[in-house]
This record gives C-alpha cells, structure tokens and sequence, in this order.
C-alpha cells in the first residue's frame, strides 16, 4: 500500500513527488527508464521561460536537478518499471525488467505518462531512415550516435527547428525544414539561429515520398496551396539519408483510455485529452494527470502541474490545512497563468479552460 | 557513425566497450547503450522486414511505442532493440517475417 503512487518519472511526475514527499506523504515513483527525469535528458539547448522556470539551463541540468531534489527526501523508486495497468480499485499493476509482474495498491494516484510524436503518412513512411524528430534527439543527444549525416526535418514547430539545430551541432548536414503551413510553427529565436547557421526553412511545402531502397536515400517534396493540395510540377527530389518527422505531439494515455476515463478532443493539446478538474483531478477520484499527459505544452508547466498535484494530496491526506494548501495552490496557479500568456500559452490556456469547465 | 568532441555535451566517460553480432557480423558497442544505438553507429539500418510484404523496418519511434526495430535476441524473437541494452556477447538476428523461437 502506497499512499501515492505516481506514473512516470519525467518533469511532471518528479515535481509531484518531491512536492508531496516534503509534506511527509508516502510517495512511490515509477518510471520505465533506468533514470528519472523523462524528456529533459534528450534536450541539450537552453530552456525558454522565465527565471524562475530555469529559463537558459539546459534541459538536462534541470533534469539532474530534479533528482538531487527527490534523493534528499524519502521517495520510493521504482526504476525500469513499467505500469501496464491500473485496477478500478485502485491497484497499480506493474513489472521491472528482468522480474515478474506485481502490484501495488495506492491511495492516489498520478499518471505523468508524458506525450507521443504524431506521424505523418506519406509514400514510403515507413521505410528505414524515416524516423521521429525525438527518436533523433536521443539518439544523438542521450546515446552520441549520429541517426544520419544528410536530414531532411519535416515540421517547423519548436520541436523541429530544435532537433535540426542540435542535429547541425552533432555533425549532420541538415538539407532543410519543410512546413505545410504557410508560416513557421516555431518561435522566432529558434527560427533566426536556424536561417543564421543557413538552414533553409520552406513553408507551403510537404513531404510527397521517401525514396530509397531498402533504406531512404532521397526524398521527394512538393508545394502545397492554402488548402494543403500538393501543386503538381514543384517536386523537387533532395538527397538525404533521413527524414525526421516533427509533426507534434500528443498526450499519452494509455492508462487513462484503459481506466475507461472521461476524455475531450483539445486540439490546442495535442488531441484527446483527459478531463480534469482545477487540482487535474480526472473523472475517477484520486487519479490526477499532470504533465504532457494532460494536454501538451512544456517542461516548466509540467513542473508546476506536477507541484499542484503533489499539494493536492497532500492536502487530502491532511498533511496540509486546507488554508495551507489554497495558499499553495494559488501560487502555484499563479506562475501556471504566467506561463500561460503569449500567443502560444494563449492558446493552450484556452484548451485547459475547455477541459477543466467540463468538469465543473 | 559516433559523435565525438560535441559543443555541448561532455564526452561520455568510463564506458566499457563490448562486441555484439548482427547478423554474424561483429559490432562494436558501449555497455549501457540500446542495440539499436550500437546499429545506427555501425550503419546497419533494417532491423527486419514485414510478414505480408517483406517491406524493411528500422528504428522510428526509438523509446520502445512503435515496435518497428524488434529483433531476435540470444534466441528470443520481437526483442525491442531501441531500448534492450548490449550485453557483451549479444547475438542479435534480424528477423524476416513473423519472428520464431528457433535457435
Ligand atoms: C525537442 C524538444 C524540445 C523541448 N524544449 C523545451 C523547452 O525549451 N522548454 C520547456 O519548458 N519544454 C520543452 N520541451 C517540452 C518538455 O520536454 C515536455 O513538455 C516535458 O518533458 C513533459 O514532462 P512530463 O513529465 O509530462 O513527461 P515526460 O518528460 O515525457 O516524462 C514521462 C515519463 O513517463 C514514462 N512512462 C510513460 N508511460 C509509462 C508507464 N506505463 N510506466 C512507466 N513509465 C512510463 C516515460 O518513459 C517518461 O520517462 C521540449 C520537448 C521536445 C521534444
Ligand atoms: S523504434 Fe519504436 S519500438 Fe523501437
């Protein structure tokens, strides 16, 4: 018995453990990896955000940060575990590498399963050398092996001018950034460091076929109209031995599809989304989400979900007054809303508010 | 091919380095990394190829969702290599179809 067992040992899910653990609830943390710490140990670049949310750290010092944190306070890891199921009553049922399958029974609970990369279906898709933008960033940032010398990174979102940023600094020749949408999805500061290393971004523009045979040697791109139909006569076959794909991400939950939990299509989000209340709880009492796993957005949002979670069970353990805890929650709700402004924080705040007013 | 002298990462220290085959073919490695990783810097990109079609397959997901990169693995089929580590000594096949258990 645990009185808070918590899925996923990224940003989201270690926040929540050290901000219940400190208030002195039970915690048990789980994560399928042989280290905690989730999406920040395959990020190399300096983190965007505010001050206060290690904005100019990198990712992968926040990450060892994090765990500095949990290892002074008394948490239970679980490492090289994966929760393949949690029962209506509450039983979290999981197995380590290299063990059979148990089960623990928890009070709470708290899925920070993290999020997915989006496909994209195209002529050849699924041949060897057509791969996920963060399947590339791990594999360069985390194991130090080049996933190809000449890329072609499709999707101009944050994640894909990142990747082909750190893949240049790696060693690859990057052969360009192709975008459907008639403009970048990115921020502008990753999007002038790339056209300043001389990277160039086209936009109107998709991927028609990965040629190559067995693996990808060439890729055929195409114009596409406002509508996204391809214009005939601008293909262009370009030489490159990867296609990274960087068409978004969305939450994954698994767990929560199988919980058989209330979900909403939030496309500001990612895609389904669970719904939650303002403490992210879910629609079955004491499962709380948090994290990308709760709309996607980004490593400092899913730090302080994480927190609110954490004060929230505590809190309902009675480790916390509820005056205590309220004052908490605000200010954590406060920060939460500061990260939430700009054109892009608007948006998602927009999708929370759709999400969380379902539950009222 | 192995990125070395990265701009901002330090190099990785105090690393063992193991063999591994694939395919009969002798495949240097570092203990503690996927036998995928070991693949991709030896240049060997088709883990396996389809049941129906024979079409090839390599890593696309890389964190252990899609299940593109499954091999056989000292003798056990649909082994997921992107996040298996390298034992030293490691057979590792390709499989070609549905995987079988035989040796
Ligand atoms: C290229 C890129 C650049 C980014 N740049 C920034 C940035 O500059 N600033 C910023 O704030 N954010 C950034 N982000 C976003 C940020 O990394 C994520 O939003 C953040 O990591 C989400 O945290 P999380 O805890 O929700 O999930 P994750 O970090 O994804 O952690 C989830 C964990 O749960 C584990 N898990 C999942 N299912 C199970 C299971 N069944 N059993 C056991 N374990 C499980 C996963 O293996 C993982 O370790 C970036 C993301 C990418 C991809
Ligand atoms: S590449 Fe997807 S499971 Fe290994």
């Amino acid at each position: 018995m645990s009185d808070f067992v918590i899925i996923g040992a990224g940003p989201a899910g270690i926040s929540a453990a050290n901000e219940s653990a400190r208030y002195g609830v039970k915690v048990t943390l789980i994560d399928e990896n042989n280290l905690p710490g989730g999406q920040l140990f395959t990020q190399t670049h300096k983190f965007f955000g505010s001050r206060e949310h290690r904005a100019g750290v990198r990712g992968f010092q926040i990450g060892y940060d994090l765990i500095e944190e949990i290892n002074k306070l008394n948490v239970d890891v679980l490492l090289d575990t994966i929760v393949y199921g949690i029962s209506a009553d509450m039983e979290v049922k999981y197995v380590t590498e290299g063990s059979s399958a148990k089960s623990i029974t928890a009070g709470n609970i708290l899925i920070s399963t993290g999020a997915l990369e989006k496909p994209v279906v195209f002529k050849g898709w699924t041949k060897p050398g057509v791969m996920g933008a963060g399947a590339a960033q791990t594999m360069m940032n985390v194991h130090r092996v080049l996933p190809g010398r000449k890329v072609l990174m499709v999707g101009s979102g944050n994640v894909g001018l990142i990747v082909a940023y750190q893949l240049k600094q790696a060693g690859a020749d990057v052969v360009g950034i192709i975008e459907a949408m008639p403009s970048i999805g990115g921020y502008k500061v990753h999007a002038s460091k790339i056209r300043r290393i001389g990277i160039p971004i086209l936009t109107s523009c998709t991927i028609k076929e990965a040629k190559g045979s067995p693996q990808v040697s060439s890729a055929v791109i195409v114009g596409v109209d406002k509508n996204l139909r391809e214009i005939s006569g601008t293909e262009d076959e370009i030489k490159c031995d990867l296609v990274c794909i960087a068409a978004g991400l969305k939450p994954f939950d698994e767990l929560c599809w199988l919980l058989n939990l209330e979900f909403k299509y939030i496309n500001e989000l990612g895609g389904f989304v669970p719904v939650h209340n303002d403490d992210l709880e879910t629609s079955m009492k004491n499962i709380y989400i948090a994290g990308d796993a709760a709309g996607v957005e980004e490593a400092s949002t899913a730090m302080e979900e994480g927190r609110l979670v954490g004060v929230a069970v505590a809190q309902k353990l009675e480790y916390l007054s509820d005056r205590q805890a309220e004052k908490l929650k605000g200010k954590i709700n406060d920060r939460l809303k500061y990260l939430r402004l700009g054109s892009f924080g608007k948006k998602r705040a927009e999708g929370k508010k759709k999400l969380t007013s379902i539950s009222k | 091919m192995r990125i070395k002298n990265h701009p901002i990462l330090e190099d990785l220290k105090n690393r063992k380095k193991v063999y591994i085959t694939v395919d009969g073919r002798k495949v240097e490695a570092y203990e503690g990394e996927p036998i995928a990783a070991a693949m991709c810097a030896a240049g060997i990109r088709v883990h396996r190829t389809t049941p129906r079609h024979n079409e090839p397959r390599g890593i696309f997901c890389n964190r252990g969702r899609c299940t593109d990169c499954i091999m056989k693995v000292d003798g056990k089929p649909n082994i997921r290599t992107c996040v298996t580590l390298v034992k030293n000594g490691m057979k590792v096949e390709s499989i070609r179809g549905m995987g079988d258990w035989s040796e």
